[in-house]
């Protein structure tokens, strides 16, 4: 990149820490890119996490996430804080290219120096989004925002694990999309920790909130039972109280210690990702250096079935590297 | 994966016409780029604060007002000011013949005037964003 070669009196991590967007704009993109130099700076900067509240929106296509983000921006900036957005679009598995809508709906921010947004594509990769998404969040959170938002699209694979990113998820229902569809979706009950009905304006809402308030009482929550709340974000009805609610449960997850705990978690599992991914490409490396294409070959001539293959070339790998081990 | 070209699709002044600028954003997106849209009637201020939040490598301005002459060089003055001009500059929309020398002039790299085809644009783009 040409972004990295400029600029030598200050550091990246310093140019972020003194509030300049340009670099946290091109950092953000090294992040995004998986490049080294990006997470040297996350590094750098990393002393300076922890203080954000992060928060994930997520649900079905057109249901309202980025009205409601961009009513929430309003809310937060009232209550006198800056805020960060990170709104997800999903990338095209065939092209590899992306349109991504999110900010129209927000657009109004661009020249508050108090609001940041960001665009993303999923990009496809394994694993891979949620890593970016993660250490986006991370550098935000160290540039100073203490509220920083992140927009998903609730659909199946190309959905972020948005779990894995924030401390408050808050689940977007609407009405009419017919009944348990998005009620009933596998996974969305477990994730919520508020519940926004968004375009209460229109009929059917009433039936999805009683929907929702029936299966949160047969749920069993811990001492968190997770609100339902009616929203209409081209009125602004609802999020002062849906904001009110995220705040609530963030004191809530401070006041049980329940927040270390979450980010610890997910510490852990953005260390076992990164891990995981580097090793599968040595290991990728490795085979394809010391046997070429030769062992495709054989899986394909059945000359080697998969599993004893998997077995070799862990063994194959593990030796490799414990050679120069001195335990 | 090679990273994609990010482009930030942009309407500054007061027509409210963006049939074009979606359908550009599409051909884009099927070329394999990240394209950022954000919608009619924006500032040159906003275009590049978003342009500079979202780390494009393109601005792609349509203006079909004939305000251009006025807003086009503004937003590359503004990109001048941010230390931005690293940043690929590209218009199109209702544009004369005789405006382009100025605006080129002003630091907008190319014009794409009606009926030029998407690929143009998106050929143009591939050659001179550098990584
Ligand atoms: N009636 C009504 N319409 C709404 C409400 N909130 C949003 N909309 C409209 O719903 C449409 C989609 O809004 P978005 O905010 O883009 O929805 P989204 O969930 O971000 O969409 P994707 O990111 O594409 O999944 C827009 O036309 C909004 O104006 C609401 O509370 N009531
Ligand atoms: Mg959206």
């Amino acid at each position: 990149m040409t972004t990295s070669s400029t600029h030598n009196q200050t550091s990246w991590a310093q140019r972020i820490l003194d509030g300049d967007r340009r670099s946290l704009a091109q950092v953000i993109s090294l992040l995004e890119n998986q490049e080294q130099e990006g997470f040297n700076i996350l590094k750098e900067l990393y002393p300076h996490t922890g203080q954000a509240h992060i928060i994930g929106l997520t649900g079905p296509p057109g249901a309202g996430k980025s009205s409601l983000v961009d009513r929430m921006i309003q809310e937060i900036r009232t209550r006198g804080h800056k805020v960060a957005v990170v709104a997800v679009d999903p990338t095209s598995p065939f092209t590899g290219g992306a349109i991504l809508g999110d900010r129209i709906r927000m657009q109004r921010w661009a020249s508050d120096p108090g609001v940041y947004i960001r665009s993303m594509g999923t990009r496809g990769s394994l694993g891979g989004l949620a890593q970016a998404v993660y250490a986006t969040v991370q550098l935000l959170d160290a540039a100073g925002y203490p509220y920083v938002l992140v927009e998903t699209v609730g659909v199946g694979q190309s959905e972020v694990d948005i779990v894995q990113v924030a401390d408050t998820v808050v689940v977007v229902s609407v009405p009419g999309l017919g009944d348990d569809v998005q009620v009933s979706k596998a996974g969305i009950m477990e994730i919520g920790d508020i519940f926004a009905v968004n375009k209460a304006d229109l009929p059917g809402s009433q039936r999805v909130i009683i929907e929702l308030e029936s299966m949160l009482d047969l749920g069993s929550h811990g001492n968190w039972r997770p609100p339902v709340i009616p929203t209409v974000a081209t009125t602004n009805q609802g999020v002062s109280q849906l904001v009110t609610a995220i705040q609530d449960h963030y004191a809530f997850l401070k006041e049980n210690n329940l927040l270390m705990e979450k980010r610890l978690t997910r510490q852990k599992e953005s260390v076992l990702q990164r891990l995981t991914e580097r090793i599968r490409k040595d290991i990728t490396e490795l085979w394809t250096k010391e046997h070429g294409s030769q062992i495709w070959q054989d899986l394909a001539a059945k000359r080697i079935d998969p599993y004893t293959l998997e077995e070799q070339l862990y063994l194959n790998w593990k030796g490799g590297n414990t050679v120069d081990k001195k335990d | 994966m090679e990273r994609p070209i990010r482009v930030l699709i942009a309407k500054p002044g007061l027509d409210g016409h963006d049939r074009g600028a979606k359908v550009l954003a599409r051909a884009m997106r099927d070329a394999g780029m990240e394209v950022v849209y954000t919608g009619l009637r924006q500032t040159p201020q906003q275009i590049v604060e978003a342009a500079i939040q979202e780390d494009v490598d393109v601005i792609g301005l349509s203006c079909l007002s004939g305000a251009h002459n006025h807003l086009f060089p503004e937003v590359t003055r503004l990109l001048k000011e941010q230390n931005a001009t690293d940043i690929l500059v590209i218009g199109g929309g209702i544009i004369p013949e005789e405006d382009i020398p100025s605006l080129k002039a002003a630091g907008i790299s190319e014009i794409f005037t009606p009926g030029t085809p998407t690929s143009v644009a998106i050929d143009y783009i591939k050659e001179h964003v550098t990584k």
